[in-house]
């Protein structure tokens, strides 16, 4: 008896901390959105309600949309969030498979190489990446972006995937050479369809770092023309601190479309963070 | 017999191993070298040796800027490291429990902050803890505390600790998930053994769980380390480059920033900009290589 009422304390402790740190994760986000559709009394009369009759208002959003390119903003990221993606999970599945499959001199040491990259922070070499970048004229391009998140992705990507490449029973690849199938039917036709589950899961967190980054557009492409939401966000909100429906409005904006991917993509997302984990 | 060369190994490793070279590790090389160079009203570039590097150091105003930019981003990474992570065990353990019903649901709502970019989330507390809309208060106010609410990102004594806290807050669902991922793959056979003998929960967790966790604990010590002396973004969206109130929250990456930019008065220097960058890069690397040591270490001997 005694110890049935342990237990349920235990439970409802357990919920009790798991609730509220949920609550507290969610509710600044909470609280911007159903404020961005709000009339300015009421963002600020009853910041912590839901809009009512009254108080519900676009204005914010029209606002933004009228005066700031976000939708341009958008398709920007857009492309070079997607253009880096493909081009990370091709060419390092084409590495992984080469470095895992074929023993070659140097192999190791070319798998050492391409392996530094993930502790290091590309980040610090930004001096020489903007000199390479004006001198290939690609300064305020989205290519300058691409390549350089696709330099970033790549050795995360590589040992991910190559650990997933060992696991494809070696009959398989066995059984496509006796039958004459030449190396890159084998890569692009049975491997690549194998491991597809590490892709979309090496896919979907290599994409929000990309989407996210603030460093790289402020400094190879803070053009008008090529910049990304984030640093979009950054520089409109900067301009217009002072008018809050404008400011929730666009946060809310930049929010929406990572909490829709979300919903689709937890699952996996998560899978992968656990499953990189424990090895 | 002589086989032919191998050109499919090439052609498989050549595109990644070019973009990889040209825009990631030979950039990291030149600006090691760049670092012994300075920059001439011209633009040449000529060597000078250590000269940076002992200015950095030793010059009243680099040294005084520095020294603060390091301090700072210690305390950053103490905050993160001794909020965030304790935090995220005590989550994940509860978790971790047989039975517990939507575990599922909390974490993925626990760790959606981590995907909004650090830029919105830095503005969305800046909104949020702003005396202006007055919500912090209102809240402090429902648990009768609203007196001790105070502008705290524009206070010089507590703008780093907010930031830092703010930092938690975002990234607290990562090193959660990782030790979840952690302790649900203990063996139930240990537990159960330990639950016969009569152990407790508590004395569980505290003598067979947590040291079997230790080397998750490290690679999310090393992870909170890395992102931490890399850190930019949540202080320029907050505070702008300047890093104010009067550089309090000032940290390598947005001192690396204005020394290689410039800002105000101050032109950049992109030679002392690699400077600052390759300290950031020893000091990332030392972490990165004590890591290594360490885990390797304890992995040995707890694969046994």
């Amino acid at each position: 008896m005694k110890h049935k009422v342990t237990r349920a304390a235990g439970t409802g402790f357990t919920h009790l901390v798991l609730g509220g740190y949920t609550l507290l994760a969610l509710f600044p986000i909470l609280l911007v959105i159903i404020n961005s559709v709000k009339s300015k009394d009421g963002i600020f009369d009853s910041p912590l309600s839901l809009p009512t009759m009254e108080t519900w208002s676009l204005i914010g959003f029209e606002k933004v949309l009228a005066k700031s390119p976000f939708i341009h903003f958008f398709s920007n990221s857009l492309t070079v969030t997607l253009v880096s993606l493909v081009l990370i999970l091709v060419l390092g599945a084409m590495a992984a498979w080469a470095l895992s499959e074929y023993k070659f001199r140097g192999s190791k040491l070319l798998a050492i190489y391409m392996a530094f990259g993930i502790m290091v922070p590309i980040r610090l070499g930004t001096v020489s990446i903007l000199e390479l970048i004006v001198k290939l004229d690609l300064t305020n391009t989205l290519t300058a972006l691409i390549l350089v998140y696709v330099a970033q992705g790549l050795p995360l990507a590589i040992m991910i995937l190559g650990e997933f490449i060992q696991q494809v029973p070696k009959e398989l690849k066995e059984a496509a050479r006796c039958d004459g199938v030449g190396e890159f039917k084998i890569f692009f036709q049975i491997i690549l369809p194998l491991i597809r589950p590490a892709v979309a899961t090496v896919a979907v967190f290599t994409m929000v770092p990309i989407w996210n980054d603030l460093w790289f557009p402020l400094i190879l492409a803070p053009g008008e023309e090529t910049q990304t939401v984030t640093l979009g966000v950054q520089q409109f909100i900067g301009q217009y601190v002072t008018d809050w429906n404008a400011v929730l409005a666009s946060l809310s904006l930049a929010v929406l479309p990572v909490l829709v991917m979300y919903v689709f993509a937890s699952r996996q997302l998560i899978r992968g963070i656990t499953a990189g984990a424990v090895k | 017999m002589k086989r032919a060369f191998p050109w499919h190994i090439a052609v498989f490793l050549a595109p990644a191993f070019l973009i990889y070279t040209a825009f990631s590790a030979l950039p990291l090389l030149d600006t090691l070298r760049l670092g012994f160079f300075t920059t001439h009203d011209s633009g040449q570039q000529t060597f000078v040796g250590l000269a940076n590097y002992i200015k950095l150091l030793t010059d009243p105003d680099w040294s005084a800027a520095f020294w603060n930019a390091m301090s700072n981003n210690f305390k950053f990474f103490l905050i993160v490291m001794f909020v965030q992570n304790p935090i995220a065990l005590l989550l994940a353990a509860l978790l971790s429990m047989h039975g517990v019903r939507g575990a599922k649901a909390y974490q993925t709502l626990i760790f959606l902050p981590t995907l909004l970019s650090v830029v919105i989330i830095g503005f969305i507390w800046q909104l949020i803890l702003s005396p202006l809309w007055g919500v912090s208060e209102k809240l402090l106010g429902f648990v009768g505390l609203a007196d001790y609410f105070h502008p705290w990102l524009g206070d010089e004594a507590t703008a780093l600790i907010t930031l830092s806290l703010i930092s938690v807050w975002q990234f607290v669902g990562v090193p959660m998930m990782l030790l979840y991922a952690s302790l649900i793959a203990i063996p139930d056979e240990i537990i159960d053994a330990a639950r016969i003998e009569g152990a407790s929960s508590w004395h569980i967790f505290w003598t067979i769980r947590l040291p079997l966790i230790l080397p998750t604990l490290g690679l999310v010590t090393i992870l909170t380390f890395v992102g931490n002396f890399n850190a930019f973004d949540l202080v320029y969206a907050v505070k702008g480059a300047i890093a104010g109130p009067n550089y309090s929250t000032d940290l390598l990456g947005t001192f690396f920033y204005r020394t290689f930019f410039g800002y105000q008065s101050q032109i950049g220097s992109p030679t002392m900009g690699a400077a600052v960058a390759t300290t950031m890069f020893l000091i990332i690397l030392s972490g990165v290589g004590v890591y290594f040591y360490f885990i390797q270490r304890k992995l040995q001997r707890f694969s046994f």
